[in-house]
């Protein structure tokens, strides 16, 4: 971590991007994994989601990385019709 | 009258298209490659099926933010037609100029068949030539072929007319199981609220030679070839 004017600059720092289907939308993976899981005889499952895991590294400060990427996941990484995300940052 | 068929990395019905609307036809017909930045001076844009970028991420998804797609949105937003077939549909969802999304298909299925459609509304340019009560026979081939869409956004779809095409059984009853992918409300086909740009899963362009087993598909391109025909205007005196 570099010290530039007060901002702290990180090198490579690890974000996370999750997405996962949005309630109202059917996820056949889910149900299908669901189903398996009850067959192996995995008891106590309610429900099964399957989304997207994305791992980005970045160069910059945190809340510049942070503002980026939502702008990013809004229009590319995610779609808002069909997905929610959301961003979780490595300490 | 001439078209332009896009052509991405991963695109593999564009040459189907360009022999439909060149041979079939007897259009002019070019292909674009996705780096270019102008649809030139054609008439229609066709945005044809495969696998653009791999379907990486989500169908379509990357495809939409090629230089040419920016040229496509500011074609139909002075009015061209645009008309996106499977993958093509799919990036229109994507780039925001049709509504909804195509998500996986409800089997998991990739799905490889002809299915029966019916048209839901005759006033569109492509749709406007086929005949009242004529079922088409037209081949899917699809993974991720799901209409899905908000409430809020079916309403709107249902009050405009927006729906064009419908799955339906051999006999033309709009049932579940002529359902091939879990569409909301059999949704195979739409157009946007201003009926330029429009996109469908099933393949009119396979559809299109009786070699091929069904010439239902050339109505669809006959449609936007007479809605496209200059107005007759009145004769000089």
């Amino acid at each position: 971590m570099l010290s530039l004017g007060g901002t702290a600059f990180f090198e490579g720092m690890k974000a996370k991007v999750i997405i996962t289907p949005k309630r109202a939308v059917l996820d056949p993976q889910g149900k299908t994994v669901q189903t398996a899981l009850e067959h192996m005889g995995c008891a106590g499952v309610r429900e099964v989601r399957i989304g997207k895991y994305i791992e980005i590294e970045m160069d910059g400060d945190r809340e510049t990385v942070e503002a980026q990427l939502s702008e990013y996941a809004d229009k590319f990484l995610a779609n808002p019709n069909i997905e929610d995300y959301r961003l979780v940052f490595e300490d | 009258m001439k078209f332009a068929v896009l052509q991405f990395p991963g695109s593999n019905c564009d040459q189907d298209c360009v022999h439909v609307l060149r041979s079939v036809f007897g259009c002019p017909t070019e292909l674009l490659w996705h780096k270019e930045y102008s649809v030139g001076d054609a008439d229609a844009v066709f945005i044809p099926g495969g696998f653009s970028y791999g379907d990486y991420l989500r169908t379509g998804s990357i495809a939409r933010f090629s230089p040419v797609m920016g040229a496509v949105k500011e074609f139909a937003d002075n009015g061209g037609h645009v008309f996106g077939i499977c993958n093509g549909f799919q990036i229109l969802c994507e780039a925001g100029m049709l509504p909804g999304a195509l998500i996986r298909n409800r089997s998991l299925q990739f799905r490889c068949e002809h299915v029966y459609l019916q048209t839901a509304t005759h006033d569109s340019p492509f749709t406007g030539q086929i005949p009242e009560g004529k079922n088409l026979r037209i081949p899917i081939a699809h993974g991720e072929g799901n209409y899905f869409c908000d409430d809020e956004t079916l309403q709107s779809l249902e009050a405009n007319n927006q729906i064009l095409f419908q799955y339906v059984d051999a006999e033309g009853d709009l049932t579940d199981h002529a359902n091939p992918n879990g569409s909301l409300a059999n949704i195979a086909g739409i157009c946007n609220a201003k009926r330029n740009v429009a996109g469908m899963m099933p393949h009119p362009e396979r559809a299109a030679e009786a070699a091929l087993g069904s010439t239902d598909g050339r109505l669809i391109f006959e449609s936007l070839i007479a809605a496209l025909k200059p107005q007759s205007t009145l004769a000089p005196a």
